[in-house]
């Protein structure tokens, strides 16, 4: 198969992915269009989590954490009057600069003990969010979220905010998808790889280090913004410990490090639970089920069953190709 | 004073639990790198097999006896065949992942299959108090402790004294330099998840009467062995007790004097005080890393 053909084949998945990801709320209920927004939601915080794991190597258990503190700026401020734009800057400046600090317990530790630091920051913001009433509310939370206004149009009916979450979404992936390209991008790879030979080859891996969180985390709290308008209601125990845990989940089962992994992932996460649905009391024990046997068949998630699928087709042509190759010269030799 | 003194008895009941769970936690990680995030739930499970067995109209000591062979059978050997070892090759993380579903599997099927409520357990000790110079402390945490650290003391003589035991201990620090002068490496780590199975179920049968049998009871003792085994020092049998009985203390002296809001707190602050001053935790020795 020809590059050329290839990219087309490619560029016609992406439309039909589009076409459907764009026609088929129309058939759906309001639940529908609930569940498939906060996919588009996961998928941010997800995208986030993918860069600072799957991409830079830093183990991560506080993306959770973040999408609450996103939420939490998004309900405080259009609570109190404020535009969402104003609380959707604060959001990331704090998520940022939060998650920017966070990275440097990266810097001494790493693998396991990162992840167990990360998972203590994610703790302790939980408590903040359910202890600390004048600010968050407390265990009640902050009801009454309003849903913003895009150049004078209402995104309060479901449809026109599902496409409004579909359309950041697709910003950030482009994002993504223009660090993961730079030579940033590649810089992040060095460092999961080989943290020594990429500092010996000059790469500031200090930097970068606490760039992949900062950067990771200004995503989940991207995702918190959009999510608290969504739901309306902001309450501590959808950021507790669970989340982080589905967020690495997410990224795990749709292939770390695979740029199409954490649109994947979250469809596992948060699509796949709704359709076991019909097996009521026994949902969760069967998607439990499925996600092991998943990890156990391919425990490069399930981009990683593609990945591994094109690879062997690849060396397959090309090994037939070497075959041919040597044949014409054998038979021009005799 | 008194109270006190009762408090930090009661901490130390407490924390000989998390030590027992942390220390299974620490020799999973030691000789596979398995990061079981299900270990909590590992504890929980075994007092439902032995009410399960008790349902069947058996005596006590023949149901502890089943949940202990059903404990070490299901959560050692088929934990290990099943779903660790397709997964040992590829890292640390996938296999962390699966354990996190293997927790909600286990949480789930227990409340969908026995029950949401929480159960009685009969307890080995008499429930009755023991007052002693003054001071008040129940029999339960009296048996807790002492079974705890005979079970501790017993896996560190094992590790320590035994043939099999120091080939454990070799396999995991080297399984390569162990493979070559002969230690069946392969054997060693599912002995250690044997261990872990039954340890686990010393556990259970230990905190099931105090907290009663229910099928959340995993989720804040999982998450405080995990606590326990990193404050003490993750490669370090010994750790892990010196981990489990200070978290279990200061746990419960912090609920006591500082803020019961915020007692969850002081734990995690403990937690990245010690990895970010002293990563190997306060026993340990540092892990070599080749380049």
């Amino acid at each position: 198969m020809s590059a050329k053909a290839q990219t087309l084949i490619g560029l016609l998945g992406l439309a039909i992915v589009a076409a459907f990801l764009i026609l088929t709320p129309l058939t759906l209920h309001r639940y529908g269009i609930y569940i498939l927004s906060e996919w588009a939601v996961m998928t941010i915080a997800a995208i986030g989590l993918n860069l600072t794991l799957g991409y830079a190597g830093q183990v991560s258990l506080a993306q959770g954490a973040f999408v609450g503190i996103g939420a939490y700026a998004a309900a405080i401020l259009t609570t109190h009057g404020w535009p969402l734009i104003a609380a959707l800057a604060l959001a990331l400046v704090l998520c940022f600069a939060i998650g920017w600090l966070l990275g440097y317990p990266a810097l001494r530790v790493q693998h396991h003990y990162l992840a167990f630091v990360t998972l203590a920051f994610s703790t302790l913001a939980f408590l903040v969010f359910r202890n600390e009433f004048w600010l968050t509310g407390g265990t009640e939370g902050i009801d009454g979220v309003p849903r913003p206004s895009i150049f004078g149009l209402s995104t309060t009916p479901d449809l026109r905010y599902y496409y409004f979450c579909l359309f950041v979404l697709v910003l950030a992936a482009l994002g993504a998808l223009g660090l993961v390209r730079s030579p940033w991008g590649r810089a992040f790879l060095a460092l999961r790889e080989n943290p020594i030979r990429a500092m010996s080859l000059g790469v500031d891996t200090r930097r970068y280090i606490l760039m992949a969180f900062a950067i990771g985390s200004t995503l989940g709290g991207l995702a918190g913004v959009l999510y608290a308008p969504l739901v309306g209601l902001v309450e501590p125990p959808a950021f507790a410990l669970t989340l982080s845990f589905d967020l690495l989940m997410m990224v795990i089962v749709g292939g770390s490090g695979y740029f199409a992994g954490p649109f994947v992932g979250a469809m596992v996460a948060v699509l796949l639970p709704e359709w076991l649905r019909f097996l009521e009391t026994y949902y969760l024990i069967l998607y439990a089920l499925l996600v092991m046997a998943l990890l156990i068949y391919s425990p490069t998630g399930l981009v990683g069953i593609v990945d591994r699928f094109v690879v062997r087709r690849r060396t397959k042509a090309a090994s037939a190709a070497r075959a041919a190759l040597s044949a014409s010269i054998e038979r021009r030799a005799s | 004073m008194a109270d006190f003194v009762t408090l930090v008895v009661a901490g130390l009941a407490t924390g000989a639990l998390y030590a027992l769970t942390a220390i299974g936690f620490t020799l999973l990680w030691q000789t596979s790198q398995t990061i079981n995030f299900a270990q909590g739930e590992f504890v929980m499970l075994p007092a439902f097999f032995m009410l399960a067995a008790m349902n069947f109209h058996l005596p006590f000591w023949a149901a502890i006896a089943i949940g202990f062979v059903l404990s070490t059978a299901i959560l050692g050997f088929a934990f290990k065949k099943l779903l660790v070892d397709p997964m040992l090759r590829h890292g640390v993380l996938p296999l962390a992942i699966a354990t996190m579903a293997l927790s909600t599997f286990l949480k789930e099927s227990v409340k969908t299959f026995y029950s949401a409520e929480a159960s009685p357990f009969p307890s080995l000790a008499p429930d009755v108090d023991l007052h002693l110079f003054g001071v008040t402390i129940s029999w339960q945490n009296v048996a807790a402790l002492v079974v705890a650290l005979a079970a501790v003391f017993a896996l560190q003589y094992f590790l320590n004294q035994t043939l099999l035991g120091r080939q454990m201990q070799a396999a995991a620090q080297n399984p390569t330099a162990a493979r070559i002068l002969g230690v069946p490496v392969e054997r060693t780590i599912l002995y250690a998840f044997l261990i872990n199975g039954t340890l686990v179920a010393v556990a259970s049968l230990l905190i099931s009467p105090v907290y009663l049998a229910k099928f959340t009871n995993g989720e804040t003792l999982g998450l405080a062995a995990f606590v326990a085994a990193i404050v003490g020092g993750f490669n370090q049998i010994r750790g892990a007790i010196v981990g489990g009985l200070l978290l279990g203390v200061v746990d419960n002296l912090s609920a006591a004097y500082l803020s019961t809001q915020y007692r969850g707190a002081i734990p995690m602050a403990l937690l990245i005080v010690v990895i970010l001053f002293k990563p190997d935790g306060l026993l340990g020795r540092a892990e070599e890393r080749t380049v």
